[in-house]
């Protein structure tokens, strides 16, 4: 195999011919650009890399981007794309799912491709509403939502991403603002690197039928004080200032201010990213004020692949059959003469 | 009830029919299976028909939670598992009360007299005890307290339950009917030194009950007569017994080998497909990968992926589970991808009658998608012959680029036969479409000009990078296209694909007489119940009726609307209510298509078909 240091990709290698058609202003053009940076800073060669996506506004990210893809049926990404991989894991798989796709239709395999833990990466835009359809309520929409099919506004309460895929045993969860390309990038050569299923929550403004629905906590001059950007092994310390903290008080979080009430830094919680047990995580993932964002879990476990090539090579090992016709004539046959 | 005969001489038949019937508990299935097998390998040609209920441990006794295996042997070529049974074992009343209107008038029912109990009974809905109210006069009935000599053959055993001891019974069945048959022991005892390797007391135990079986029908004069039962005359060359899930899931190792590709099966638990599953799974050691997914849907989505990235990949279903797929199989005809799905059909609609055969998904198989989407259909037609069509199945798609669905059925299914032993050097070539490099001008959608087939680049090929969906793509590129004369373009060009595999499979072939009156015409499973019958009649002097099955359904075979037009009748037999003819009417108009179906989760009877074909040949 050639190495793939001969070659230096730039963003432009990653993009098609195809024009791309999303609305002005959304921030998937945010999200194909971002990954089309991050690529080629993760020496992975284009012929290796696949992009499946199911339905949706989300979707159409593989006709974009120059490298194989598929663009599949509502819901279904996660079962094409574990075939991909299983088929030939030399390959960089991803997913390019929205919360309607991922989570309603879709959410029997999503949590199931969560559970097993092959190594791929699936990228959830999450703008909280259908847009391909034209503005119904998805899993994500908050109760009380005023959408096209919740004129009166939304009963259904939502799920949020992030917990249900901890709770699918997610190994890695990452979760990061649509208008945030600098981190996004980083994020997702750090997906890559993981071995494992990689999910990357983006907080994806939907600028038609959900305009504005996360400013609270990405617009620039309130995202420092609203958000925390979550590092392994650094303290979780956000605000502009950087004078916030989060502390444990009994089973809760809770945000301190460094320098009152005798709180240090020395108080503050170090964000361990790697800890196999998921309480803290998920109790992140949950957090209101501030909204968590980052890499708030890469936990390494076994993938199946490795597991599967394990038992493989043990069967193998084990057989005497090398050949159909070794089965064929095996056991009991019996001549006619 | 019964007449000694002493200094009996064996009688030598052709061929003869044996059921085992009992409780679902009871062992039938291991008990027919031994059976048959020590027949297969005495020479006997065998076809077998298990039944059971989809409870896996209905109550005890009761008429629903019957078990049985039916097994026909011969000196002569075997088609079916027979209809009318010469020898019925039944371990209880439910059993004999359920199969009593199989066994022919005059012929041979054991029974287990301890089984027949008051409680039994009463589960059966017996009134009165049918061993003692004269009703089964007309037949010869061996009673024989089975239980009670299986107890005293085991007194001496150690470390058996009282359990063990009672689940041994049906061995001792099985050892009377080796004797009335002149049947070797020896197969079914390397099985047990084979099965309970690390627990030798059951291997004594269930060879004590076995040669006590044997031994009571040798010693005892109450067996009314005894069989043997010649070799038959077969083609030379190795043989070996196999149930048509297991040929099925055969054929597709041998298309893998010979076509250089690895496996990919992604599937989910359906009665009565998962045998492919459990077969497949074991074949780690030829690189199978087989995934068991979250649901039907992602059963077959693992498999197009597969597929896209350049394995044999096909999925495993019944008819529910067809239906769940609709969707993705629209997806995998719409991308042009090799994919085979394997329906093993069994009687619907919705949950239907899961443990149960039947022909009625074939037009779930031509239809059952959104839109204009053409797929090939074909359909195996004996146990065996499941091995040749999966692995046509698997040439067919990747030859003409293209998704297959393969039509089995329960009956051939769980069935069993003689398999005469394939190479995979005597299999057909299979030339997949892969593009290994870059080629300058090169499409996705390019395609060969004989079949339409589009190429097949897979990831991990350099200067091949494209995209494909599930929005109508332009007919070069594959980009997304909305341009009208395209879509039609694409419509028509899929169809004409599927249309020109025509090219590419045998023609139609008619047995018996080549013209003439009537044309027996069947498709897919139920063909060893056809050719018997339409044997019969030619053997009986109708030289009038000719026989053709057909196992390619879309395209149809070129010289089909000849065939037809050599008869004066034509009758379509189905086990649903008139499929095939119909699908016949919309492609040859002008031909009169009659019909013979029967929808009641069993195969046609010998007797019905002949019945029928001789009316319309009077």
């Amino acid at each position: 195999m050639e190495t793939t240091a001969e070659k230096k990709y730039t963003f432009k290698d990653f993009t098609s011919d195809q024009e791309v058609r999303w609305c002005p202003g959304c921030d998937d053009y945010v999200i194909l650009r971002s990954m089309q940076k991050a690529l080629p800073e993760m020496g992975v060669k284009r012929e290796d890399v696949v992009f499946i996506s199911g339905i949706g506004c989300s979707s159409r990210f593989p006709y974009y981007m120059n490298t194989y893809g598929m663009h599949s049926i509502h819901g279904r990404a996660p079962g094409i794309a574990s075939g991909v991989k299983l088929a030939n894991p030399d390959l960089s798989v991803w997913i390019m799912t929205g919360d309607g796709d991922a989570m309603a239709i879709g959410g029997n395999h999503f949590i199931h491709i969560l559970r097993r833990n092959i190594d791929l990466n699936i990228v959830l835009f999450n703008n909280e509403i259908y847009g391909l359809t034209k503005g119904q309520f998805s899993p994500t929409s908050l109760v009380g939502q005023k959408t096209k099919s919740s004129p009166y506004g939304n009963t259904q309460p939502p799920f949020s991403p992030g917990e249900l895929a901890i709770g699918a045993q997610a190994r890695f969860f990452a979760r990061i603002g649509g208008n945030n390309p600098k981190d996004m990038t980083q994020i997702f050569i750090e997906a890559h690197k993981f071995k494992g299923t990689s999910l990357i929550e983006v907080l994806q403004n939907c600028v038609i039928f959900n305009d504005g629905c996360y400013t609270k906590y990405t617009d620039k001059d309130v995202k420092e004080d609203k958000q925390i950007y979550l590092e392994h092994g650094k303290p979780m310390i956000f605000g502009k200032n950087k004078d916030k903290g989060l502390v444990l008080n009994g089973l809760k979080l809770e945000v301190v201010t460094i320098g009152e009430n005798g709180i240090t830094q020395e108080d503050i919680l170090v964000h361990n990213a790697k800890e196999q047990d998921p309480t803290l995580h998920q109790m992140l993932v949950r957090l209101a004020y501030p909204l968590a964002t980052g890499i708030i879990r890469s936990f390494d476990d076994v993938t199946l692949e490795e597991r599967e090539n394990a038992l493989t090579a043990q069967v193998k090992a084990n057989s005497n059959f090398r050949k159909t016709d070794d089965l064929f004539f095996s056991g009991e046959t019996y001549e006619v003469k | 009830m019964i007449t000694a005969k002493k200094n009996h001489q064996p009688k030598t038949l052709e061929a003869v029919v044996i059921r085992f019937v009992g409780d679902s508990g009871d062992g039938m299935q291991l008990t027919g299976t031994q059976f048959s097998d020590t027949s297969a390998m005495f020479g006997n040609d065998i076809a077998t028909f298990p039944n059971y209920p989809s409870e896996i441990r209905a109550p005890q006794g009761s008429l629903y939670g019957v078990s049985g295996f039916q097994v026909h042997i011969g000196s002569v070529e075997i088609s079916t598992p027979g209809d009318n049974v010469d020898l019925l074992v039944a371990m209880n009343p439910a059993g004999l009360k359920t199969n009593l209107h199989a066994v022919k008038p005059g012929h041979t029912i054991i029974v287990d007299t301890d089984a027949f109990t008051k409680k039994n009974l009463e589960k059966a809905l017996y009134e009165t005890n049918p061993l003692r109210d004269g009703s089964l006069e007309n037949y010869r009935v061996i009673e024989v307290d089975m239980t009670s000599l299986t107890k005293e053959a085991l007194k001496n055993v150690e470390g058996l339950d009282n359990k063990s001891i009672t689940r041994s019974k049906n061995m001792f069945a099985l050892g009377m009917v080796y004797w009335m048959y002149g049947r070797s022991k020896q197969h079914t005892i390397d099985f047990f030194n084979k099965k309970f390797k690390t627990k030798p007391h059951l291997i004594e135990a269930n060879t004590k009950v076995l040669n006590a079986g044997y031994f009571f029908a040798e010693t005892l004069e109450l067996i009314p007569n005894s069989y043997t039962i010649s070799p038959a005359k077969m083609p030379s060359g190795s043989y070996r017994i196999i149930m048509g899930n297991t040929a099925t899931a055969w054929g597709f190792l041998a298309a893998a080998e010979k076509s250089g590709l690895e496996l990919f099966l992604g599937s989910y638990p359906i009665t009565p497909a998962t045998d492919i599953l459990h077969e497949l799974v074991k074949h780690k050691h030829f690189g199978v990968k087989a995934f068991q997914a979250e649901d039907e849907i992602a059963g077959i989505a693992s498999a197009i992926g597969a597929s896209f990235a350049g394995d044999l990949a096909i999925t495993t279903t019944s008819g529910p589970g067809l239906a769940l797929k609709g969707e993705a199989l629209g997806l995998a005809m719409m991308i042009e991808l090799p994919l085979v799905v394997v329906d093993v059909q069994r009687g619907g609609p919705s949950t239907g009658l899961p443990t149960k055969t039947e022909q009625s998904d074939l037009l779930q198989a031509l239809y059952g998608r959104n839109g204009e989407s053409p797929v090939i259909v074909i359909a195996a037609s004996t146990p065996a012959n499941c091995f040749n069509y999966a692995y046509m199945a698997s040439k067919l798609a990747l030859e003409h680029m293209a998704p297959v669905i393969l039509l089995t059925d329960g009956y051939i299914a769980n069935g069993s036969a003689p398999w005469k032993i394939k190479t995979v050097s005597e299999m057909p070539d299979i030339n997949h479409k892969m593009v290994k490099e870059a080629k300058t001008d090169w499409h996705p959608y390019n395609r060969d000009e004989e079949t339409l087939a589009r190429d097949w680049a897979i990831p991990g090929t350099p200067g091949l990078e494209h995209r494909v969906g599930g929005l109508e793509k332009d007919s070069l590129t594959g980009n997304v296209s909305y341009v009208p004369e395209n879509h039609e373009l694409m419509t028509k060009t899929r169809a004409e694909k599927i249309k020109r595999v025509q090219n590419y499979i045998p023609n139609l072939n008619v047995e018996f007489a080549q013209t003439g009156d009537l044309l027996v015409v069947g498709w897919g499973g139920t063909y060893g119940t056809l050719l018997s019958a339409v044997k019969q009649l030619n053997e009986e002097g109708c030289k009038n009726i000719g026989f053709a099955h057909f196992n390619y359904i879309n395209p149809l075979p070129k010289n089909t609307k000849e065939v037809f037009s050599k008869f004066k009748k034509v009758i379509v037999c189905e086990l649903n209510n008139g499929q095939f003819a119909n699908v016949l009417r919309m492609n040859f108009s002008g031909i009169e298509f009659l019909q013979f179906n029967k929808i009641q989760g069993l195969p046609f009877g010998n007797t019905e078909l002949m019945d029928k074909f001789k009316q319309l040949v009077k």
